[in-house]
């Protein structure tokens, strides 16, 4: 009897905690994403139970819930240790970085399989898709909190401070010290621009003037698509809604940059001062940074400064002075969704739902958030466009070229000797990027990232900009020394687990994809396996229903065909390799029964 | 009245499908004006009056671009696989109609890209025609012998998914599941309910039911809403009515399809049971 | 003019494809004019030799349908999967839906009227893979001649292509799954 009761009063104790939470975190925001990420770091883990209690709370079905649960990589259903720790898996800052795989070390050293959650629930242990964090070498998040510079030594050294239940704030302070590596400041890095001093700068010219400022200067967005952030203001503008939005895609989720990383610590008054202006221009009330869920260690500081801002009079009602003019921002924080990087997928999330890329046209400008007038900018392309209202368009368009306006924010990683933050005007070689950043023996460079280009030696002298070498401004140096089907099966894996499951041909060209490129790699492909490469690869990147689809198969197409070497030189030469490994199917069946017998296996 | 202008007129409200100049209306997709037209443009998640989708991508048509200048990326790949360089891939069922368009449909290449994709829906499932009582009355297994599929060409994934039996009158049967969201959108937008989403991501996206339980009984879900009748595979199926019309007087052992209006056909044979 | 030979098995299958094959009745006489017939359940051949064309009808869910299947694609000139069990494991393929061991428990351990539960390990029997894969999965296969079982006219149709030295394509009318 005694245990029954004990059993009541647990579950009435659990469901009063879960019912606090999700009341406690309601009121701070009532932001379905927040409200599970409360649950997620105090119960870590959101239950059945916790689902209802959330759908009951927020008013939403509970499928809602239950299906953004389980869209979010940071949500789970099976409790996560108290210490959570998360390799990143990118080229640049993933376990395998320096050569060693420092996630099967600290698996073995603190008795954890990765993706597991020890037996005593102090630990769990995982892989994440790139945290930004390239230009530092391997990187791991433990409760979210970025830790850099991983080498073998500080392996031993966090398994011991796990194991002692060390808290968080006594671990080594220095871990947590993420610099921002400006190596070349150009004309938006030279400095942050003092609060207030672009508004004053904006409100002098009025809407109309602001606007077309924008448009002369020629600037296009940042996120690599280059459409004119000029005209995308004025398309929002002149729509009719009950509200107009002003939103920043901080979900910079392409593994290899880290730049918004760098702008959101060292420039964050140049970005919402740029979010501000553009407010001021369409005609906004409120403004949302969609902060990944990555860089929430950022949140503190971005709040302060948010604070700041209101206190100055920059933001709320009758900015400074301003009759009517009222703007504010608040800042949503994503939970490990690449795919909520393309604007339409950001706008769902945002609304509290799964990140669905949606159908277009229409397109958010003029049914976004919210089925409102919305516009969707870089953090960079706002930072620029805060620039452009003070120092005027001739300033800006004196540098770049004809078509690219302006300078582009690189982040630099992989194989040289000063990865960090590049600034350079557009129209620079990739040659003079290499040289600057002491890159001395390139095989390749990735322009863009995974699902930008893959560029060969040959072409070191093409251009960065909108009518060469488009980039969102990742740029990963692969030397000689790389394997670079290595790092194309890494983008392949990528590409699988971030695919949103939308259309047919992204969801399930995906993970053909990689799984015949893991079976080329693991030396069992055959000139048949690679032909079924290219006719696959070609299908999902003209078929899918959005960018992530249409540029998931960029490497694998890139790779065939600017270097087929580093795909052939794998092949076996035989008329056809089984789909799975026959020997190892039989595992289970010889551990059941007992056998070993030559009989029990297969060549 | 000027040969140019009498050209203007004529052209513009109407499209090019391989070659055949069809009527459109302001606000219909180049779906709705095909089929208005009688002309078959392959689709799964696609039904008239449900808000479209495309996401099967079977309605996969090319528009010949206006202008010639398309990126030069996009050429290189083009010109390596023969893809037409001067058109770009659309979904029909979403699509806006927009006078002039030149659209082909009908190609062996983009049925070959369909069959493609259909082989991925099929081995991205558990589809097991012969055990299914879906079998002749199903929409996937028709497209693919529309499109001549013999086999799936791809290694089958064989996922574990869940079957769901608890409700007295409907079963939910994942393995058949190919995240259409006809159910979804028929119960939200004709049934006025909100009874299934989609869960998860990628390749792990699946269908959910929306009650306490996760289960189909402790949901609103009826055997008289069109949620439970419009799955176009064996995912939802009625209980108790299995195999009351027999292999070989199904409807696609009767029809095509590439019929048009089959939709009709198929609802009322399924709800016939209940009527 | 010497005749086609023909070779046909049965893996993971329940032999209906044979049956069917059958079905063709009195045809096979006219059939047997162009074609004999070498390993196959027919004649009890227990080895396959040198062959045109071997029929396979189920998937493969043991070791010994892999040495069995081996051995066709080694002597045959072309293979067609034959039935919805060779092209997508069909039926026995369901078993693909639970571990190896909740399978087998069910079997010999928990079942109905089990006698002396106890899991076989016998080295005679061929040991389990752990899920049933269509033949495709396991070496190259020619042709595919889908249904459960495919109808005497759809095999006649395939051979008959074949022997006509045409690329076989199956009329929409014998295209079925089921």
């Amino acid at each position: 009897m005694k245990n029954v009761s004990d059993a009541d009063s647990n579950t009435a104790g659990t469901a009063g905690l879960i019912h606090s939470i999700i009341a406690k975190a309601y009121a701070e925001s009532p932001h379905l994403l927040h409200v599970l990420y409360a649950l997620q770091q105090q119960c870590l883990h959101i239950s059945e139970e916790a689902v209802r209690e959330v759908a009951a709370h927020l008013d939403l079905p509970s499928s809602q819930v239950d299906a953004v649960v389980e869209f979010y990589s940071f949500f789970h259903k099976i409790p996560r240790g108290r210490y959570d720790i998360l390799f990143s898996n990118c080229t640049s800052c993933g376990y395998m970085a320096g050569g060693v795989d420092l996630m099967a070390m600290l698996g073995q050293q603190l008795n954890i399989v990765a993706d597991n959650t020890r037996g005593d629930g102090l630990v769990s242990m995982g892989q994440t898709s790139c945290i930004g964090m390239c230009d530092h070498g391997a990187a791991l998040l433990v409760n979210g909190m970025p830790i850099i510079s991983l080498d073998v030594a500080m392996i031993a050294r966090i398994a011991a401070l796990v194991e002692a239940e060390t808290p968080l704030k006594d671990w080594p302070s220095g871990w947590f010290q993420v610099d921002d590596n400006i190596r070349v400041s150009g004309l938006l890095l030279k400095d942050d621009l003092s609060a207030g001093v672009g508004l004053r700068a904006m409100l002098a010219l009025g809407t109309e003037d602001t606007l077309s400022e924008i448009i002369q200067s020629g600037l296009r967005g940042r996120g690599g698509a280059g459409f004119s952030t000029g005209m995308k203001w004025q398309l929002c503008r002149e729509v009719q809604g009950s509200a107009h939005y002003v939103v920043c895609n901080a979900d910079e989720g392409e593994p290899g940059t880290f730049k918004d990383r760098v702008l959101l610590h060292s420039y964050a008054d140049s970005l919402f001062e740029g979010m501000t202006v553009c407010a001021f221009a369409v005609g906004a009330k409120q403004g949302y940074l969609y902060l990944r869920g990555e860089y929430r260690y950022l949140l503190p500081h971005l709040q302060s400064v948010l604070v700041r801002r209101r206190e100055l009079g920059l933001l709320g009602v009758d900015i400074l002075g301003q009759p009517g003019f009222s703007f504010d921002i608040d800042i949503v924080v994503g939970a490990g969704a690449y795919i909520c990087g393309e604007e339409s997928a950001l706008i769902e999330s945002l609304e509290g739902k799964r990140g669905i890329p949606r159908v277009r046209p229409p397109f958010p400008v003029t049914h976004g958030y919210l089925g409102q007038p919305t516009v969707v900018n870089n953090v960079e392309t706002f930072i620029a466009a805060a620039h452009i209202v003070l120092r005027g368009s001739v300033w800006f368009r004196a540098v770049g070229t004809e078509k690219s306006a302006g300078s582009k924010i690189l982040s630099i990683s992989g194989d040289c000797a000063a990865p960090g933050i590049y600034e350079y005007p557009f129209g620079v070689t990739i040659r003079q990027v290499l040289d600057d950043c002491g890159a001395k023996d390139a095989q390749a460079v990735q322009v863009g990232g995974p699902s930008g280009m893959l560029i060969g030696s040959a072409e070191f002298d093409r251009r960065l900009g909108f009518d060469d070498l488009s980039t969102g401004g990742s740029l990963m140096v692969f030397s000689q020394a790389r394997d670079l089907l290595v790092v194309i099966v890494n983008f392949a894996h990528f590409f699988a687990h971030e695919s949103c499951g939308f259309c047919t041909p992204c969801r399930v060209g995906t993970t053909l994809l990689k799984n015949g490129l893991d079976k080329i790699a693991s030396g069992h492909g055959t000139r048949y396996d690679l032909d079924e490469m290219q006719r696959l690869a070609t299908l999902v990147k003209c078929r899918s229903h959005c960018g992530l689809g249409q540029t998931a198969a960029n490497p694998i197409l890139d790779g065939l065909q600017r270097f087929p070497q580093v795909f052939e030189q794998r092949l076996v030469h035989r008329d056809f390799e089984p789909h799975f490994d026959l020997d190892a199917a039989l595992g289970e069946a010889r551990q059941i029964s007992h056998r070993d017998d030559a009989a029990a296996h297969i060549e | 009245m000027s040969a140019d202008t009498k050209q203007n007129l004529i052209t513009q409200n109407t499209i090019t499908i391989d070659g055949q100049e069809i009527p459109f209306q302001a606000g219909q997709t180049i779906m709705d004006a095909a089929l208005a037209a009688g002309v078959y443009i392959p689709h799964l998640c696609h039904r008239q009056g449900l808000t479209p989708h495309g996401s099967c991508k079977l309605c996969v048509v090319d528009i010949a671009s206006r202008s010639a200048s398309s990126h030069n990326s996009n050429r290189r790949l083009q010109a390596k696989f023969a893809v037409d360089a001067d058109s770009r891939s659309a979904s029909a069922c979403t699509m806006p109609a927009v006078a002039g368009q030149q659209i082909s449909n009908n190609t062996p290449a983009l049925n070959e890209v369909r069959k493609t994709i259909t082989q991925m829906l099929f081995i991205e499932g558990n589809h097991i025609c012969p055990s299914c009582e879906k079998c002749g009355d199903c929409t996937l297994q028709a497209m693919a012998y529309h499109l001549g599929m013999l086999d799936g060409h791809f290694p089958q994934f064989f996922q574990h998914r869940e079957v769901d039996a608890s409700h007295p009158t409907i079963m939910l049967d994942r393995d058949r599941c190919i995240l259409c969201e006809l159910c979804v959108r028929a119960s939200r937008e004709v049934d006025g309910k909100n009874v299934f989403a989609i869960a998860g991501r990628g390749i792990n996206a699946h269908l959910v039911v929306n009650s306490a339980s996760g289960k189909l009984v402790d949901s609103d879900l009826e055997t008289s809403d069109m949620a439970a009748h419009i799955c176009p595979v064996g995912a939802i199926l009625i209980k108790e009515h299995g195999y009351e019309v027999p292999i070989g007087q199904r409807t696609f052992d009767l029809h095509q399809v590439s019929e048009i209006g089959l939709e009709k056909i198929i609802l009322t044979k399924a709800r016939q049971p209940d009527e | 003019m010497s005749k086609i030979r023909i070779a046909t098995t049965s893996l993971a299958g329940c032999f209906g494809c044979h049956m069917s094959f059958l079905d063709m009745d009195e045809r096979l006489v006219a059939l047997l004019e162009h074609v004999e017939f070498n390993r196959s359940p027919f004649t009890d051949i227990k080895h396959c030799g040198p062959c045109d064309i071997g029929l396979i009808e189920g998937g493969v869910c043991n070791v010994e349908n892999v040495h069995v299947l081996r051995e066709f694609r080694d002597n045959c000139k072309i293979l067609i999967a034959v039935g919805a069990c060779a092209i997508n494991g069909g039926v026995p393929a369901m078993r693909n839906h639970f571990n190896l061991r909740e399978c087998l428990e069910e079997a010999y351990v928990n079942g109905v009227g089990v006698v002396n539960p106890q899991i076989p390990n016998d080295v005679e029997l061929p040991l389990l893979l752990d899920k049933v894969h269509p033949i495709h999965d396991v070496v190259r296969v020619d042709y595919y001649l889908p249904g459960c079982p495919p109808s005497a006219d759809a095999f006649l149709n395939i051979l008959g292509d074949l022997l006509a030295g045409k690329e076989p394509s199956l009329p929409n009318n014998l295209l079925h799954y089921d």
